[in-house]
This record gives C-alpha cells, structure tokens and sequence, in this order.
C-alpha cells in the first residue's frame, strides 16, 4: 500500500506544483478557478481516455507511438507556456500604458486564458495517463484489495495535491508587483524543462541520436530519488545525469521564450513610468 | 507594432521545424540490437549484455497482463509498456559498466542490469 502511495504522489507531484504556480500566476485573470477547474477536468478525463488506448497507441509507429504522443503534448505545452509569459509581459505593458481598455488586449487575455486552460490540461494529461495506467494494472494483476488500493492511491494523491496547495499558498504571501516575476520565472523554467524533456523523449525513440550521451553525473551528491531531487526534477527538471542534447534544448527553450518576451513588447515610445508593476522576466 | 498572433505563430512554426528535423534524421544501421521480456514481473535476462560505445535498440516484451514502466536512472530512460504488447527504446551509446533498471510498476521483483562492455 506504501509503494502505491508512493508512486500516485510521485506521478501527480509535477502537475500539482504546475497547477499551484498557474493558480498564483493568473490571479489577474477574471474567473481563474474556473479555467483552473476546467484545465484539471479536461486533463483527468482524457487520462482516463489515454490510458485504455495505450495498448493502441503504444503499437502504432512501430512501438513508438506513446513517445510520438509524448513528443506533440511537450511541445504543444511549451508553446502555450511561452505564449503565457509573453502575453502576460505585454500585458503588464498595457496595464500600465492604460491601454488596457482597447479591445485588442482584451482579446489577447481570452487567448492567454485558452493557454492557461490547455496547458494545464496537457501536464495533467501527461503524468495522469501513467497514474491511471498504474492503478488498472495494479487492481487486475495483484492480489491487493481494492480498498487498500484506494487507500494508498487516495493518500498518495492527497500528499501530491496537498504539495501544490503548499506551492500555491506560497507564492500568494507575495507581494502583487513582485508575484508576476516569480511566478514567470518559475513558468519559464517549467517550460525549459519541457523542452529538455522532449530533448530526451526525442532520442529515446531514436529520432534525435547525437549528444545523447551524460554531460556529468551529480547521482552521488543528488540522486534523482532523493527528496530533494523529486522535487527539483518536478519543478525545474533536475537531471542528474542530462544528455548534451537535453542541455540544449533546455537553454533553447529558455531563450526562445525570453527573445520572444523581448521581441513582442510594444516599442511605444511612452514607456510606462512604473516598470517594476509589469511582470515581465529579467 | 507587432500583431496579435506572431510571436505566438512563430514559436509553432519553430516547434515545428524542430519536430521535422528531428524525425527526418535516418538511423544509423549499425544499432545493435536487445530484447528484455518482462514475465511474472520478473526480467528475463536479467542481467543484459550489450556491446559499448555505439546505441542499443532495445525491444521491451512485456508478457504480463498488467503494464509496466520500464525505468532506469543511470540509463536516463523511462517508458509505459501495456500488458501484453511490446515497446521500443533507445539507449546508448553506452561506455563499459552496469546500468541497473526497474518495473516502477513491481519494483520488488523486477529489476536489472544492463552491462555494456
């Protein structure tokens, strides 16, 4: 019953610390619990849908098809993470050039909320679908009874949830004008996490193969099993042994989405006369 | 003044480009080539020798009803194999040693080393 427990929180700790940071990100955005809700809801259902068709899936393009699926839903929520920060930098912009009443604005943040909802819907997705895969599993192969099966996935998931109130709490104790800048640096790193990920699902299928081997080796001092390496993988994708490729990626991504940040700023010559109220990275 | 949609747009198109180029890389035919059956939770072999220094195309059976998350720190690997169905991974180029792996699934039972030499 522990190792489920164990596993449940493990699998639902990365999009719990998501969904909390977003949760502090978006406090500007009218109805965010609901799209917050509906980002959960959406993720959990097709959860459920992935992990009955991954007999299917896992069959197509010769036995890749899970990392193929794995590859489009990283890359699908990097881009709505980078289109977060960079309309959330613009909009901070505009909120203090008070040129927040044009519609134009206006109908940037309907989209930025779109990317809240599919973002957080795609992170739930992708460690929901194994958390499902491994309960069905563990409830028809074991001798285990449902009930401590329940229980252990229950308290397992409760401790995962519970980490992301935590983190959501957190982050809300800041501040206003200092919380967009933390909360779009900790998205940023997600993100660039994202990328490295996709760095090494792409060379687990066999699709990228140079700079696949480790850079350095911090298991010693680190491991990836420890508590503290958990939760530096889930957050800012800690990888004790990283390929040259995911580093790339990683500093890639990183940069992409700040040039864009850089690059999508009105160059008005009417600066705003208080920058430090704009969330924009630094 | 920039518009609505291009930055947006641009960091598709980029994705995109990236997505292509890396699946458009041909393997080289020099993989050499493993295979690791899972069965009443238990690999078989348990112990895998591959040779070093060049990428293992590694077939993952896995017997059991039930799924199974092959995974291994040292090999920075991790993928779901179904019940009853088969997967595909690389690994490698591996320099000479032992990269212990695991079902997270059925940790107790299921485990490993991949030996490269």
């Amino acid at each position: 019953m522990f190792g489920t427990a164990l596993i449940l929180f493990r699998e639902t700790l990365e999009a719990a610390l998501f969904v909390g940071i977003l949760a502090a990100a978006t406090r500007d955005l009218p109805q965010r619990w609901r799209l917050i809700g509906m980002g959960v809801g959406i993720g959990t259902a097709g959860s459920g849908l992935m992990a009955l068709a991954s007999g299917h899936i896992s069959q197509l393009a010769d036995g890749l098809g899970a990392d193929l699926l794995n590859a489009i839903i990283l890359c699908v929520a990097f881009i709505m993470l980078a289109w977060h920060c960079i309309s959330s930098a613009q909009h901070g912009r505009e909120m203090s050039s008070e040129a927040r009443q044009i519609g134009h604005a206006v109908a940037q943040r309907e989209q930025a909320r779109s990317a809240v909802v599919i973002a957080i819907a795609l992170t739930v997705l992708r460690e929901g679908a194994e958390a499902v895969l491994f309960i069905l599993g563990y409830v028809s192969g074991h001798n285990a009874s449902p009930q401590a099966v329940l229980l252990g996935g229950g308290a397992g998931l409760a401790a995962g949830i519970a980490t992301g109130v935590a983190m959501y709490l957190g982050l809300s104790r800041i501040p206003g004008k200092h919380l967009f800048s933390v909360t779009n640096k900790l998205i940023l790193l997600f993100a660039a996490a994202l990328a490295a990920q996709l760095a090494r699902t792409l060379t687990q299928a066999g699709w990228l193969q140079t700079l696949s081997e480790p850079l350095w080796d911090t298991s010693g001092p680190l491991p990836m099993t420890s508590p503290l390496g958990v939760l530096l993988h889930a957050l800012v994708g800690y990888d004790a042994r990283p390929s040259g490729m995911e580093l790339l990626f990683y500093v890639g991504g990183l940069l992409l989405i700040v040039a864009g940040t850089r690059l999508s700023r009105p160059r008005t010559s009417n600066a705003p006369k208080s920058p430090s109220h704009s969330p924009q990275l630094r | 003044m920039p518009s609505l949609f291009t930055a947006p747009l641009r960091l598709v198109m980029l994705a995109g480009v990236a997505l292509l180029c890396a699946s458009g890389v041909p393997a080289i035919a020099a993989d050499a080539e493993a295979t690791l059956t899972l069965k009443n939770h238990r690999f078989t072999p348990e112990e895998l020798k591959v040779p070093a220094h060049i990428r293992i195309k590694l077939t993952l059976v896995n017997e059991d009803t039930t799924p199974e998350e092959f995974e291994s720190h040292a090999l920075n690997r991790e993928k779901v194999v179904p019940g009853k169905s088969k997967a595909t991974l690389y690994i490698g180029p591996l320099q000479p040693g032992k990269y212990p792996f695991f079902g997270e699934y059925n940790e107790a039972t299921a485990h490993g080393v991949v030996i490269a030499e």
